[in-house]
């Protein structure tokens, strides 16, 4: 009874075979152009073009040993470029997802040193003050309606100068005490820190984690209720506040989940280096950011995956220490980063114009 | 053309879903204050399975305030809201949802970026799988939206596409098909043919009786009289946030429900103005008694 079914000649084309009944009109658009429209093909290519590039000029790259610190380098961008990503994806940003981290080992560090306690103690309460952390931001963004810009940039300074005045006042010093003697470390840098050997070449365990939650965000993304949420939150969340999705839920959450990976990394620092520098962080968030957008997220929510940061902190790792085995001058490593970040938003916006097209 | 769709819509009447007692959704007397502003005052609305009832009125006249207040999103600040006779009070779209009053919006229907599938059961997931791996139920998923949206007349080859790839009156399909699918007994349209051609708002109305005929109690939101008188079965014409007119169909001709919706006395004044413009032919326009004549002179409606 509807205009759908008012068929009009297709152009020059016949009716797709197959059961299904179609009106003729909306030709289905090419493999190519289908494939373009997934979020983490252009960051896909990019890795691969940048890791055949480096494999070329620089031969000590082809070593498994170099391969292992690559990955090393970017799975600790990249378990942080994960929630980042996904909280793009649900339309927001965040600014202190940097010093986050180091307030999270900071609080681990001294909590456990200064009242000599278990380090598992500490790790925990990092992750409750993680948490809340970003329950604040998350908090404060859906409440006040500003933009969570200038939220985040605010929770960004106040960190930074906790991070910094707090560790003096309690050590006397701008790093923490070394606290690999202490009970549980061991234990815990089992899990945030060991490295395990793959066919000759130590391989860090952050590397699987970081796949681990690749994965499961994947998941989350793309198969979950949840998933389903923060795609509608970030695309339109009046929209989706209309028709039932929990938008305050959703967002806040999502801020918690960047608060759990600036834990998770946190703790990876404590226990892989004893002590924690309290003037670190800063300017990683944007790193991370960077991570996302170079993997397809777009920077206006709605649209992205979990797999393009993956890619996009691998080409970060890549960049970063391939230029250190080219011999080059390591400099230049913040220059290749914003032509990378560049090209990947023009690609992005060429490709969404592209394959959205009606 | 007015006898035509009189004549039509009287045949299709016949077959709608026999009246409940009550009205499904009532307001009396609601009104709406934000601040010291007074969007909404005095109103008086009621909506009855199988029928469809028309809010008309200018940009600003508080159209949006009362869909707002019937649909969860603010609460009525005077007066009293009933649902099935018992007076509620909504804080969130998800409790209005739960007593079945779903709103399609003109602006925010959908998530542009999302899959069709996707958009038509936002919220609303089916899932499967105990706890801790309960998953979308993908599969089922698409076949019933491909399938709700066919009994619609709608055929898409890719429930994949983003719905932003969709026009404007197909996407409001799929929003009209989704409320009717997810068990709305009254239906809210907000302006759904505003931003569509004269062909796209033909499907959309036929919808709009498609679901009335269902035993929906539709309100029809709209600026057009002509839209509306196409498909009602009473008229509210808000001005300035009050009700100026609320007549039944056999009270109201397409005429007088013009005249209300444009401001009659306003049409006259404007025609006055537009005189001492040079090139405008004010011969042709109707004169002031034409535009300000009452209703209840003609109350056979129809001429």
């Amino acid at each position: 009874m509807g205009m759908g079914q008012q068929a009009e000649p297709a152009l020059g084309r016949p009716p797709a075979p197959g059961p299904k009944e179609s009106d003729g009109r909306t030709a289905r658009r090419p493999l190519a152009l289908r494939l373009l429209a997934r979020p983490e093909v252009g960051v896909f290519l990019g890795a691969a073009a940048v890791l055949v590039f480096f494999l070329i000029v620089a031969p000590s790259v082809r070593q498994g040993s170099s391969m292992a610190t690559i990955l090393y380098q970017s799975s600790t961008i990249g378990i942080m470029a994960l929630p980042v990503a996904l909280l793009m994806i649900g339309g927001e940003f965040d600014l202190s997802s940097g010093v986050a981290v180091i307030s999270s080992a900071l609080t681990a560090s001294m909590l456990s040193y200064q009242l000599t306690l278990n380090v598992w103690t500490g790790v925990i309460v990092a992750l409750a003050v993680s948490l809340a952390i970003g329950f604040f931001n998350g908090w404060m963004v859906v409440k006040t309606g500003l933009p969570s810009f200038l939220i985040t940039l605010g929770t960004f300074l106040i960190l930074q100068g906790v991070n910094l005045a707090v560790t003096k006042w309690v050590t006397g010093n701008v790093a923490t005490d070394d606290i690999s003697d202490m009970d549980g470390f061991a234990q815990a840098k089992k899990i945030f820190a060991s490295s395990f050997d793959v066919g000759g070449v130590q391989v860090k365990i952050t590397v699987v984690w970081w796949l681990v939650f690749a994965a499961l965000a994947t998941w989350v993304l793309l198969r979950t209720k949840y998933g389903n949420w923060i795609f509608a939150v970030g695309g339109d969340k009046d929209s989706a506040r209309a028709v039932g999705v929990p938008v305050t839920f959703t967002k806040i959450s999502l801020f918690m989940l960047v608060g759990f990976g600036a834990w998770f990394v946190g703790m990876h620092n404590l226990f892989s280096f004893n002590t924690v520098q309290s003037g670190e962080g800063v300017g990683q968030e944007l790193i991370y950011i960077a991570a996302a957008v170079i993997g397809g997220c777009l920077l206006t929510g709605g649209y992205g995956s979990a797999v393009g940061p993956v890619f996009g902190a691998f080409m970060f790792g890549m960049v970063n220490q391939g230029i250190v085995y080219a011999g080059w001058n390591p400099d230049w490593f913040k220059a290749f980063l914003g032509v990378m970040l560049l090209g990947a938003v023009l690609i992005n916006l060429w490709v969404q114009r592209t394959a959205t097209r009606r | 053309m007015t006898d035509k769709t009189t004549g039509s819509h009287g045949a299709v009447l016949q077959d709608a879903a026999p009246q409940q007692d009550g009205p499904l959704v009532e307001l009396r007397g609601a009104g709406k204050s934000y601040g010291n502003i007074r969007a909404l005052h005095g109103v008086d609305l009621e909506v009855h399975s199988g029928q469809v009832t028309c809010v008309l009125g200018d940009n600003g006249a508080g159209k949006s305030t009362l869909i707002k207040i019937v649909s969860g999103l603010h609460q009525h600040t005077e007066g009293e809201f009933l649902v099935d006779g018992r007076p509620v009070r909504f804080s969130t779209p998800r409790e209005a949802l739960d007593r079945g009053i779903a709103t399609v919006y003109q602006d925010l229907a959908t998530v542009p970026l999302m899959p069709v599938w996707r958009n038509f059961f936002l919220g609303s997931e089916m899932t499967k799988g105990p706890w801790p791996v309960r998953r979308l139920d993908i599969a089922r998923m698409k076949t019933t939206a491909d399938q709700e949206l066919r009994n619609m007349g709608i055929v898409l080859d890719d429930m994949e596409q983003p719905i932003g790839t969709l026009s404007g009156g197909q996407r409001q399909c799929v929003a009209i098909a989704r409320a009717v699918y997810f068990g709305a007994r009254v239906l809210i349209l907000d302006e759904p043919t505003a931003a569509l051609g004269v062909k796209q708002s033909g499907v959309v109305l036929k919808y709009i009786a498609a679901a009335r005929d269902r035993g929906l109690g539709v309100i029809f939101i709209t600026h057009n009289p002509h839209h509306a008188y196409m498909v009602g079965d009473h008229f509210s014409v808000l001005r300035l946030g009050t009700l100026e007119l609320s007549a039944a169909r056999s009270e109201v001709s397409l005429e007088e429900l013009t005249n209300h919706m444009a401001g009659g006395a306003e049409l006259a004044a404007l025609k006055h103005e537009l005189a001492q413009v040079r090139g405008v032919d004010t011969d042709e326009l109707p004169e002031e008694s034409d535009l300000t004549a009452p209703v209840a002179h003609s109350p056979e409606g129809t001429p």
